[in-house]
């Protein structure tokens, strides 16, 4: 449980002349439940991106369980066990909830185009456990009644929610979670937090990246605060909420530069 | 034409230069055309090159009428009018439609303008006359005898490029155009009309491609099909200088005349179509962003 | 098994090919199963665009380049007098294996060629490898770049198979031997054997079908599906984007290989009218429109509309009917547009339609979602 799952050290990404990412170095151990806050701006997505190799680093490294990732892809990173869920949802409009989420085993299933073309029999096992995994899932989250429904005619808490079942399909080891929070009201938030406590007792890492405060609070074992790029403070959540440097990055500067992301 | 090298004394060179750069010029004002619509608006207008045809085809008709000048002024007019109610017509009423879409709409209405032209002005080759001088009138130059109607091309497309670099850095209009390219909701915010943007960058492109069209018509002839090469060529250079990089545009453009003329004098006359696709894929394989591009490579990718 | 129910349709259209080549044949007008033989055919190459446009939602402005790539090659080899190299050594290693042959032209005239099958093989090879070769560069990059690039190659393989007179220039070859299957089976476009080629084609298409259908249905067709939605969410998800859309772009240009192959055998004639640009349109418009039901939409509408083409119903206009409904459809019909249908939607074919016009929800719940345009723009 102590063991370090995933680090970054001394990250930088440059957009033209913005230094998103500036030295970022974190560890996230076995287990943790990791919040990054920070205003807006801050470059919070941006480190998620560079985890999960959406984008590459100017500079650093990522570590992951040991192995460097950095200079990976996208869907190379996903097969190691890193699944993340993204600010604005972005499920599969079209296809059912069920199939959705079915994509999410596509790392932990082989069967190719040969397989798939001709209908073998291999084939028809497969799809079998991984409906069934799907459906085992969905019915975690409890979202096994619109198993068959379009997901885009879902409420956007319940589009939430897919998403989280279709990164947990993955069965990853860890779980970005960007601004999961976003548009939920009180109620749907607390829901949140308990379903982030339940992931993380299944054996998911977690790392969370969110502005809901109470949130935070509630669930992080360990806060690590950005400001325009850079890291400035990390430590428990009762410890950084009363950091002097942090509630003035919050609580803004007289001069309004507030960056826009 | 023999293959291979072909000893060349200077005037010979100074023809093919003036050539090469002639008809180098019109393909560099098909570039800016799409340059024009393509940062505006993103989409790669596939009927770019029928403008040129429209607006000569226009001027010829109503030469009949009317002296040369008026002509090409309404032929410019009608043809700039078209291009905006094109863009009311079909870009604007596609909404919701992907980038993607837009660029196959424009495939089909560039199918329809060529057939509707075919249906007006049938399969004939036409042309207006040269606007100075006749077809043999010759200046000599470097010993070379060129048609006075090549520095028409030369003079009308330097015109059109010095006329439009200011108009983009320095007019408001021009400058709210570039305002959509970079950010529309950032430009629609600030107050800038996108809508009428976008069916600006239409017409400027139609009115542009129609006077180009007009001035090269005497050298080339017009017939109702030369649109889609054109267009195809156009694009090449547009690429080849970096998609929406207009002052690259013209670089790529001469070059492009220049490499496509020397080939023609050396090799078969059927090459010469051949060139400008060989540098396309060339350029696509190998150097998306164009021999000038200023976007990151990453700005291109997928995901 | 409900594996199975998926070929219900297939059966479905079979059963119907049964009915229609009967009822033709009853009434004396076979004379039209030449055209829906033709139309068969072309429809493996929409089939082929189906599935690249629908799935990896890419297009392809020059699929009449692989078809020709199919066509010429088989015309070219299957054409080409070795009778004068009797002698040299390569000629007799390839006779000795079977690969080469005598035979008579229709002059009479002994004539030493390559079987049709070792043409076969070769145009589906050489279809793959520039397949492969132009989309490994491209493909990486946003969805227009894909679109210039199969233009561009559209437009090259028009000016060789124009320019080269290896293959005809602007007459194109004729006098194509048909393609013996196996004895007594042979794709051959003359009267006798109309029947026959009426079925042979239709088993080809079938088959496709088949294969089709497989592949949408399977791991690898809802990780296409999933491309097409929201490429970004489908590379976080593991989806190897890259590799899979290549693999798509790749066997669409053997669809239209094959159908070239197939079809010049038939027709016992290829020329440069098969590759132009306007033909690779008609091929885009097809599957726009069919788009709607999207694999089976896309073969009636080939079939329809390229009978409809090829009986002359529509005149000069023809092309700018083709521009005129892919416009419209552009316009009216978007999200309609190069759908793909949910696995049991492909069971009630027709009915996903009404499907489909449900409007996307972009306000949810008094929320104002933001709602991403699905991955068809990619980037």
């Amino acid at each position: 449980m102590d063991s370090v799952l995933l680090e970054t050290r001394n990250l930088h990404r440059y957009f033209g002349g913005l230094h998103a990412v500036n030295d970022v170095s974190i560890k996230v151990p076995q287990g943790a439940i990791k919040g990054v806050i920070g205003p807006n701006g801050a470059g919070k997505t941006t480190l998620f991106n560079l985890i999960a190799a959406t984008i590459p680093p100017q500079d650093g490294e990522v570590i992951f369980r040991g192995k460097k990732i950095t200079a990976l892809k996208p869907h190379t990173v996903a097969c190691m066990g890193i699944a993340r869920t993204f600010q604005t949802t972005k499920l599969f409009g079209r296809m059912t909830v069920l199939e959705n989420v079915m994509v999410g085993r596509h790392c932990r299933t082989r069967c190719g185009f040969i397989a798939g073309m001709l209908n073998l029999p291999r084939t028809w096992r497969e799809d079998r456990e991984t409906k069934e995994k799907a459906l085992e899932i969905l019915y975690d989250l409890g979202l096994k009644d619109h198993a068959s429904e379009t997901a885009s005619n879902l409420p956007f808490g319940r589009q939430r929610l897919v998403e989280f079942a279709r990164a947990l399909a993955m069965e990853p080891a860890l779980l970005l979670l960007d601004e999961p929070a976003a548009g939920l009201n009180i109620y749907e938030t607390k829901e949140l937090a308990r379903l982030i406590l339940w992931i993380r007792d299944r054996g998911v890492t977690c790392l969370v990246v969110e502005h809901d405060m109470s949130l935070v609070m509630t669930i992080c074992d360990d806060v690590v605060v950005l400001d325009q790029g850079r890291k400035i403070a990390e430590g428990r959540p009762s410890a950084v909420q009363r950091n002097p440097e942090v509630i003035r990055i919050y609580l803004g500067c007289d001069d309004a530069q507030n960056s826009e992301s | 034409m023999c293959p291979g090298g072909k000893k060349m004394n200077l005037p010979q060179v100074v023809q093919y230069c003036f050539a090469g750069i002639t008809v180098g010029s019109i393909y560099a004002i098909v570039a800016i055309g799409f340059n024009i619509i393509y940062n505006t608006t993103g989409i790669i207008n596939f009927a770019q090159g029928e403008f040129l045809i429209v607006g000569a085809m226009t001027a010829i008709s109503l030469n009949h009428f009317v002296p040369l000048p008026v002509a090409i002024l309404l032929a410019v007019v009608i043809t700039t009018l078209l291009g905006g109610l094109i863009e009311l017509v079909f870009i604007r009423r596609a909404q919701n439609a992907s980038v993607l879409h837009l660029i196959v709409i424009t495939i089909g209405i560039s199918i329809l303008m060529r057939e509707a032209m075919l249906h007006i002005w049938d399969e004939k080759v036409r042309s207006l006359p040269y606007f100075t001088g006749t077809g043999v009138s010759t200046i000599t130059i470097f010993g070379a005898h060129i048609s006075p109607q090549v520095l028409w091309v030369l003079g009308v497309s330097a015109v059109i490029v010095m006329g439009l670099t200011p108009f983009f850095r320095f007019t408001l209009t021009g400058r709210a155009m570039r305002a959509c390219a970079d950010d529309r909701m950032a430009a629609r915010l600030c107050g800038i009309n996108d809508k009428w943007m976008v069916t600006l960058s239409f017409m400027l492109s139609a009115g542009i491609g129609a006077l180009a069209g007009c001035v090269i018509s005497p050298v080339t002839q017009t017939q109702y099909d030369m649109g889609a090469p054109l267009a195809i060529k156009g694009f090449t250079v547009a690429i080849l200088g970096g998609l929406g990089n207009s002052m690259a545009a013209v670089v790529a453009g001469l070059l492009l005349g220049l490499v496509e003329t020397f080939v023609m004098s050396q090799f078969d006359v059927a090459y010469k179509e051949a060139v400008s696709i060989v540098i396309l894929l060339l350029i696509l394989v190998f150097r998306p962003s164009g021999l000038f591009g200023k976007h990151e490579i990453t700005a291109m990718r997928a995901v | 098994m409900t594996q199975f129910r998926r070929y219900i349709p297939v059966i479905a259209v079979i059963a119907a090919v049964v009915v229609l080549q009967v009822v033709l044949s009853a009434t004396h007008a076979t004379y039209y199963m030449t055209q829906i033989t033709m139309s068969a055919y072309y429809a493996l190459v929409v089939i082929g665009l189906c599935l690249l446009m629908g799935y990896a939602g890419q297009v392809s402005l020059g699929h009449a380049g692989f078809f020709a790539i199919g066509g010429y090659t088989t015309a070219v080899l299957t054409t080409l007098n070795l009778l004068p190299y009797r002698d040299t050594p390569l000629v007799k290693l390839c006779s000795s294996l079977g690969l080469i042959f005598q035979r008579q032209d229709i002059y009479g005239a002994d004539i030493l060629s390559f079987s049709p099958w070792v043409a076969f093989v070769a145009a589906l090879l050489l279809a793959v490898i520039i397949a492969f070769l132009i989309g490994l560069p491209v493909i990486r990059l946003k969805g227009h770049y894909l679109a210039m690039a199969t233009l561009g190659f559209g437009l090259i393989i028009y000016r060789i198979v124009l320019g080269g007179s290896i293959f005809g220039q602007a007459d194109g070859i004729s006098n194509i031997p048909p393609f013996m299957i196996l004895d007594g089976l042979q794709v051959n476009g003359r009267v006798p054997y109309r029947v026959m080629n009426y079925y042979i084609a239709w088993s080809v298409v079938a088959a496709a079908m088949v294969l089709a259908i497989n592949l949408v249905g399977s791991r690898i067709g809802r990780a296409l599906r999933s491309i097409h939605e929201n490429e970004e969410a489908a590379h976080s998800l593991g989806v190897d984007t890259y590799r899979y859309k290549l693999f798509i772009f790749v066997l669409s240009a053997l669809f239209a290989a094959v159908g070239g192959v197939l079809l010049t055998h038939y027709n016992g004639s290829i020329g440069p009218s098969e590759v132009t640009v306007m033909k690779s349109v008609r091929y885009l418009v097809i599957v726009a429109v069919g788009g709607m039901a999207n694999l089976w939409g896309a073969l009636f509408m080939g079939i329809i509309l390229n009978f409809l083409s090829l009986r002359g119903v529509f005149g000069s206009y023809d092309d700018a009917v083709f521009a005129i409904i892919l416009i419209v459809i552009m316009l009216f019909a978007p999200q309609g547009l190069l759908r793909m249908p949910r696995l049991p939607a492909l069971w009630h074919g027709l009915q996903a339609r009404e499907d489909t016009a449900k409007p996307v929800p972009s306000e949810v719940e008094g929320m104002a979602v933001p709602q991403k345009q699905s991955g068809g723009s990619n980037g």
